[in-house]
């Protein structure tokens, strides 16, 4: 393990380094993989039209599919931002004063907002929740979805931002790689299923990363 | 003064304070950071925005030293 990487990296020894060249290679695939689901259920639904137009609804049927699915993916994707359902701890006050520490003013006025940290690193800006991260790449039009939690079940819900950006701030790369990364694609996709506060989030990140 | 901090379920816990000049404190912040760090805390100095280090010794100058869990893929 190299010096200053994230210790978490010993448990995920199989892993490829998270880095800018990756990144894109998994949004590219990502896309290839929209392309791969839409495509057919396009050409399926086009096809039965042409060779019989009463079988409109079957066409129709495919091409929900072709709509559905990539909505499912995009879902997962904003659901890595989205905060753990549950009653109000009561320690938060004290864990969000320490996150509000760690944060500039613009940034801890966001979180309290919208529940995201903003944070910007070499790979791009970071939106950084509860149980999971977004990325948004250079140019502001591609969204990565991580999914990545601390394992202590009480922790109040802004210790746990904190663990993940002190992670974060400790080793970009390496956190990358530790996180299960759940979705790549246009960063509108994932906000249209964002809460409305969390658009907010995205769309600041999106403008820092423009 | 310099604190070592754990994040827990009280938000988070003062574990000890000490001086640059105080050995004593210092060394009681050591056997405290010490004992977290056996049972698997992860020892990080944040040193402003966007930067953290991990530290597996307590440095005497920090500022603040923070003690987190491991994180994992969800």
């Amino acid at each position: 393990m190299e010096a200053g990487s994230l210790p978490e990296l010993a448990g995920v020894p199989w892993r490829e380094r998270a880095s800018p060249a990756l990144l894109a290679r998994r949004g590219r695939l990502w896309t290839a993989y929209t392309v791969a689901h839409v495509v057919p259920f396009v050409c399926v639904a086009a096809l039965l039209v042409a060779l019989e137009p009463l079988s409109a609804p079957v066409a129709l049927a495919a091409l929900a599919h072709a709509w559905i699915i990539p909505e499912l993916y995009a879902f997962r994707g904003a659901n890595t931002a989205k905060p753990r359902r549950g009653p109000a701890h009561a320690a938060e006050p004290v864990a969000q004063g320490l996150l509000g520490d760690l944060l500039g003013h613009h940034e801890r006025a966001l979180q309290r907002e919208t529940g995201l940290a903003l944070e910007r690193g070499a790979l791009g800006v970071w939106l950084v929740g509860q149980q999971g991260a977004l990325l948004v790449t250079a140019g502001g039009r591609r969204i990565h979805c991580f999914c990545v939690r601390v394992a202590e079940p009480d922790l109040p819900p802004s210790d746990r931002t904190a663990h993940l950006l002190l992670a974060l701030r400790e080793d970009e790369q390496g956190f990358a790689t530790v996180a299960n990364h759940a979705f790549s694609g246009a960063s509108w996709r994932v906000r249209r299923r964002l809460p409305s506060a969390m658009r907010r989030a995205l769309d600041a990140a999106r403008a820092r990363a423009s | 003064m310099p604190r070592l901090i754990r994040m827990d379920p009280t938000g988070h816990s003062t574990l000890a304070e000490w001086t640059v000049d105080d050995d004593t404190a210092y060394a009681e912040a050591v056997a405290a950071f010490r004992r977290e760090i056996r049972i698997g805390h992860i020892a990080t100095v944040p040193e402003g925005p966007g930067k953290a280090t991990h530290v597996r010794e307590l440095p005497r100058g920090a500022a603040l030293v923070i003690l987190r869990r491991p994180i994992a893929g969800g």
